[in-house]
């Protein structure tokens, strides 16, 4: 008997559409979007990249890291060194910035992988931590108190400032876009198996054959390279850097973690829903402050012990959606003839 | 992406940068005695001496607090496999609850104990008998991420109600009595009473683990859960006095940390991952390998800051990862006693 194994379900196909139609009216956002609207819907896709990076290493991977703003950082120190001492044009500056991220993730992952689980989560967190100090001894980049894109390098990017903007807003979603891909093209791999089997049982994984060590480390540095990206992005933005904003466990790592756990996390889907959900509540409760931010830290702790599969989890157990085609379903010759 | 940082304004507060000042500077321009007259030879090396023996020796004293950071860490971890993210936070919420106590009632920081380890005691069995006992289990993201949660409530809680101003617990004349050990050669008397407590916490907990029936429920509900519970434990209650134990093990420290230096609500995670440090030089299980720990990050920073200020908290994470990569399972891993 021959077995066929097919990707997904019926509701992809809705997603495969829906995806296509949000990302053509999302590329033509500069012809209806204002100014704000593209910043706000960049920083949406970064969280969206961010969050779906983290969501690969900790929800598949089981790698909790608590260090990401290590890479964030790293990306963005990169892209303004080789800006500021090099004089190589931003642009440039990004794939630089991801090259640079996976070269020193290596001897990174050779360290902080011979500590476990809680402790792996703390060792990354100490190694970011040596990169944020480290920065802000390179008094060429400015020491602690950061310093600024040159004038020469941000009109390199493009001569006038509508351009810049749609540039960078053009790259921000085409760098949202291409992790997704990515994402999705290694879950549908061989890898992408191996992936899911230590997700849901790393010992069973390990005793079928799987080299988990080796996915994991492959999983680690390709997740640097790409966070690494987004870091240089997020900064070419913002045209400042300083340790404190580039090294930030806040903005980098925590709101990554809220949003992936309340958007589900283990499923593609949950940080795209999470980020969704936590730009909502940050457009309309940003003005409580640390209020906000307390509430935010509540409805994680609260969705973690009643609903530890997300938002994202709770439909896929009521609906069965599935956005992305991702899951493998086997067909016997039978149901093929059926 | 400006918005980021204008609707996460508040989060400046909690980053770690403060956390880098030198409030955990040893205060070795005060312990260093009179300045050194422009002599050469002899007498100028034996300053040079003099002063690295303080340096060290300073050192040594800041590590019994990062020691009583770690125990409570240690602790936890090794009766429920929990690693506390908010241990930090908890420690500095112990110094804000022994700042209102003292000022309430207008006591000493070191009498304000008395009320400040049962209160931060009694949080600690409440968090874990609500919130923590449900997220133990085989999976190790619910109690990190609780934790993580814990931590960021905690951290905006205390920015709320005190503001990011640092404050400091006044210890009255105690803070600047010094002893003369030898010629330019000064310890203070605080530095020491908080060296001394340290230890003297680290082998309560030791007794308490190992010759205590409660020590006995905490090894065998961290050896064999299910086991303990047949023969008549409750584990929820176990684990509820261990977080109990760790608290108040981290009000003893909140309380020296308040007296010490300026504090303020963002220095939580620095706390944590001192302690954390310590833990993992120490070896993993082992008290008196945390104190150990402890006193070699303490070391390694007050060398560290002593050749450049900027390098204080980088020379001890550095030594972290040296004891990492060269000794992972830490420098006194856990033997039978």
């Amino acid at each position: 008997m021959t077995v066929r194994v097919a990707f997904g379900t019926r509701t992809h196909w809705v997603g495969a559409a829906l995806g296509a139609i949000a990302f053509v009216a999302l590329a033509a956002a500069p012809l209806w979007g204002g100014r704000d609207d593209l910043q706000l819907l960049s920083e949406i896709y970064a969280y969206v990249a961010l969050a779906s990076l983290w969501n690969l290493l900790a929800g598949y991977a089981g790698l909790v890291s608590v260090g990401q703003q290590a890479y964030v950082g790293l990306g963005a120190y990169t892209l303004f060194a080789l800006a500021i001492l090099f004089g190589i044009s931003p642009l440039w500056s990004i794939p630089l910035a991801g090259v640079v991220a996976a070269g020193l993730s290596v001897p990174v992952a050779l360290l902080v992988f011979r500590l476990r689980g809680h402790y792996f989560a703390i060792g990354t967190w100490i190694v970011a931590e040596v990169f944020r100090l480290t920065a802000s001894q390179i008094s060429a980049l400015g020491g602690g108190s950061g310093t600024s894109l040159p004038v020469a390098m941000v009109i390199a990017i493009a001569p006038t400032r509508q351009l810049r903007d749609f540039t960078m807003y053009w790259i921000a979603l085409a760098l949202a876009a291409a992790v997704l891909a990515l994402i999705v093209w290694l879950l549908r791999s061989r890898y992408g198996l191996a992936l899911k089997a230590i997700r849901d049982a790393e010992l069973a994984a390990s005793c079928s054959g799987v080299d988990v060590y080796r996915i994991k480390f492959l999983v680690y540095v390709i997740t640097a390279l790409a966070t690494a990206m987004l870091g240089a992005l997020i900064f070419l933005q913002k045209l400042r850097i300083s340790p404190d904003a580039a090294f930030s466990v806040n903005d980098w790592t925590a709101f990554v973690i809220f949003i992936t756990v309340i958007g589900g996390i283990g499923r593609i889907e949950g940080p795209i829903v999470g980020t969704l959900v936590f730009f909502a509540l940050r457009q309309t409760l940003a003005d409580l402050g640390t209020i906000y931010l307390m509430m935010l830290g509540l409805v994680a702790i609260v969705i973690m012990l009643a609903a530890p599969k997300g938002i994202w989890g709770l439909i896929v157990a009521r609906f069965g959606w599935q956005l992305f085609p991702l899951e493998r379903t086997v067909l016997s010759e039978k149901a093929q003839k059926r | 992406m400006r918005s980021v940082v204008e609707g996460a304004r508040s989060w400046e507060f909690c980053n770690l940068r403060k956390t880098i000042g030198n409030i955990d500077a040893p205060s070795t321009a005060q312990a260093r005695g009179p300045p050194p007259p422009l002599s050469w030879g002899r007498k100028y090396a034996s300053k040079r001496l003099m002063e690295w023996i303080n340096v060290i020796l300073q050192g040594v004293l800041v590590g019994g607090l990062y020691a009583m950071f770690a125990a409570g860490l240690s602790l936890i971890f090794g009766v429920m496999r929990l690693v506390n993210i908010a241990h930090g936070d908890l420690i500095v919420l112990a110094a804000y609850v022994a700042l209102v106590v003292a000022q309430t009632l207008g006591i000493g920081p070191l009498t304000a104990l008395i009320i400040v380890v049962p209160v931060m005691a009694a949080i600690g069995y409440a968090l874990q008998w609500f919130v923590l006992n449900r997220t133990l289990g085989d999976d190790l993201l619910p109690p990190l991420l609780v934790t993580f949660g814990l931590s960021v409530i905690i951290q905006n809680g205390l920015l709320t109600l005190f503001t990011a101003d640092s404050v400091k617990l006044q210890a009255g004349p105690i803070e600047v009595a010094t002893i003369r050990l030898a010629e330019g050669l000064y310890v203070g008397v605080l530095p020491l009473v908080q060296f001394a407590v340290a230890v003297a916490v680290i082998a309560g907990l030791q007794l308490v683990f190992y010759r205590t029936a409660l020590g006995r429920a905490f090894r065998a509900a961290a050896d064999e859960p299910a086991m303990a519970q047949l023969m008549g434990l409750d584990n929820r209650h176990v684990f509820a006095l261990a977080m109990a134990l760790s608290l108040a093990v981290v009000a003893i420290a909140g309380v020296f940390l308040a007296v010490r230096a300026n504090f303020d609500p963002s220095q939580g995670p620095a706390r944590l991952i001192f302690g954390f440090e310590a833990v993992i030089i120490g070896g993993l299980g082992s008290l008196w390998g945390t104190l150990a720990g402890g006193l070699i990050l303490g070391v390694a920073q007050a060398v560290g800051a002593h050749l450049n200020p900027g390098w204080q908290i980088l020379a001890g994470h550095i030594a972290f990862l040296i004891v990492l990569a060269a000794r992972p399972q830490g420098l006194f891993p856990k033997v039978r006693p």
